[in-house]
């Protein structure tokens, strides 16, 4: 089976070296670890906004970043979706408008803003559809951030610590919904986070940063409840 | 705000209908004195319209090419590194560091029709680009764009640049980043610079004394009218100009005070 995604490069910035190589099939994967260890670095070039010094991506099976071969696709053409810590929501455009201009798959205002709506009918923000970013709580922010990471018909999606900015209470709530809108979505997902709880309940497989490197890479059981919060059984183990 | 202890006594009903009495009778007062030096100037609209008219002509079509060309040297400044750069940002500015007239005899040197440039460029377009509106223009339009580039490079380099990141793994193009994140976000102090590019080609004069000869019914916009009613027996035109142009200038402030964020 082609993986959802391949990555195995190296970037070097100041005297931080970046130096990963792993490997992503569908579901969550979680890029877990303390910060400052390179795991949004890692989200950014594969997203194709930062380029590596060294390496390859391929992106369902499809090479976007080849340094040797000098194959270095466009952000615009990886066919990526990105949910940003502070969601990044276009200040002057509408909820709506927000999320309509990330659909790709079909042309027309009126076809593009269908789509939108039934994404933000998914995420469970139907109601903030013409709302200014500058008026949403940062739960709302975050469910719309989603709905436009989705919109565009991803093959995988990139979610940059996206429950950081909130409140203890507003990302229990969130977790759940990300975790129910991907799975439903079947997009692949590449989440960054340094919350062990977090990368326990959202992850499917956790890959564990530490200094620019993996240190080892893991399932998560899904035998118990999602509920379960004693924080002793999340430390991640190197493998 | 919280409530303050006046120094004034708070006013009795009577003493506010007094007040307002005094005020409406002030205010008819001067609308009177107002409106009889009106009628008096009102008769020399006849001198000074067609100035004032040629002048917002001149200043509009010397808006629409400087703010164009102005906001897209901006963009290119801000985002591009390209052979020309540091030529397009020296040069580029130079009709604000350099006195007008001095601008002036540049242009009439390109222009010219006696020029080498400039009779190629008399062919190109197939008549002549001084002593007419089309040098009153040109002579407007290269004093406006340095504000409009200038105010355009600086609103753009205020943009978050993650949005324009955030735009593009939304799979826009990069003209389409431009035309729907980066320009409407940087709207604002594009907006100032135009406004500021229209009152100095609204105010042009050095240059377009030089280039468009201050010819009567031609080439005669209101800042030059302003000289020209010094010497005439029509000095008290002079007044209606300066009273067009205060209209124009607090419009101008007036707009960009109330332009949105």
């Amino acid at each position: 089976m082609t993986a959802a995604l391949e990555v195995a490069v190296t970037r070097h910035i100041g005297t931080f070296t970046l130096d990963v190589s792993f490997r992503v099939d569908s579901g969550t994967s979680v890029l877990f670890g303390p910060s400052g260890t390179g795991k949004s670095l890692t989200l950014a070039l594969i997203a194709g906004l930062i380029r590596p010094d060294t390496g390859t991506i391929s992106i369902s099976g499809r090479v976007v970043t080849d340094c040797a071969r000098r194959i270095d696709v466009t952000p615009q053409d990886r066919r990526i979706g990105m949910v940003f810590q502070d969601g990044l929501l276009l200040p002057h455009r509408s909820v709506i408008d927000n999320v309509a201009l990330a659909v790709r798959q079909v042309k027309g205002r009126r076809a593009r803003r269908t789509v939108a709506r039934s994404w933000l009918e998914r995420v469970g923000a139907a109601g903030l559809a013409d709302r200014r970013p500058a008026t949403l709580s940062g739960g709302q922010r975050q469910r719309v951030a989603l709905a436009r990471g989705l919109a565009g018909d991803p093959s995988l999606v990139l979610l940059d610590e996206p429950l950081s900015a909130l409140d203890l209470e507003v990302r229990r709530e969130m977790r759940a919904a990300i975790r129910e809108v991907i799975t439903s979505s079947g997009v692949p997902a590449v989440l960054v986070t340094h919350d062990a709880e977090e990368a326990e309940e959202l992850g499917d497989v956790i890959i564990a940063y530490d200094d620019g490197r993996v240190t080892g890479t893991r399932p998560v059981a899904r035998t118990e409840s999602p509920e379960r919060r004693d924080d002793d059984s999340h430390r991640t183990e190197s493998a | 705000m919280k409530r303050k202890h006046s120094f004034w006594p708070t006013p009795s009903g009577r003493q506010k209908v007094a007040a307002l009495v005094g005020v409406a009778v002030l205010g008819l007062g001067l609308g009177f004195g107002v409106a009889h030096l009106a009628a008096g100037y009102i008769a020399y609209w006849g001198v000074v319209s067609g100035p004032f008219l040629l002048t917002l002509r001149v200043a509009s079509a010397a808006m629409l090419i400087a703010g164009v060309t102005g906001v897209a040297g901006g963009y290119l400044l801000a985002k591009g590194r390209f052979p020309g750069r540091g030529l397009l940002e020296t040069v580029g500015s130079l009709p604000i560091i350099l006195p007008p007239t001095v601008m002036g005899y540049y242009l009439l040197e390109v222009l010219s029709p006696g020029t080498r440039v400039g009779g190629l460029l008399t062919r190109v377009v197939g008549h002549t680009l001084i002593y007419n509106s089309a040098g009153c223009v040109i002579a407007a339009g290269v004093a406006a764009f340095p504000f409009c580039m200038r105010a355009a490079r600086a609103a753009i380099e205020g943009v978050d640049p993650a949005l324009e990141l955030a735009a593009r793994t939304m799979g826009m193009p990069e003209w389409r980043v431009a035309l729907v994140v980066t320009l409407p976000l940087a709207r604002r102090g594009i907006g100032a610079g135009l406004t500021i590019g229209s009152a100095r080609a609204l105010g042009e004069y050095g240059a377009t004394l030089i280039v468009g000869g201050d010819i009567d019914g031609r080439t005669r916009t209101l800042s030059l009218a302003i000289l020209d009613s010094f010497t005439t027996p029509e000095r008290d035109t002079m007044i209606l100009i300066l009273v067009l142009m205060g209209a124009m200038a607090m419009t101008g402030v007036g707009l960009l005070a109330r332009s949105p964020r």
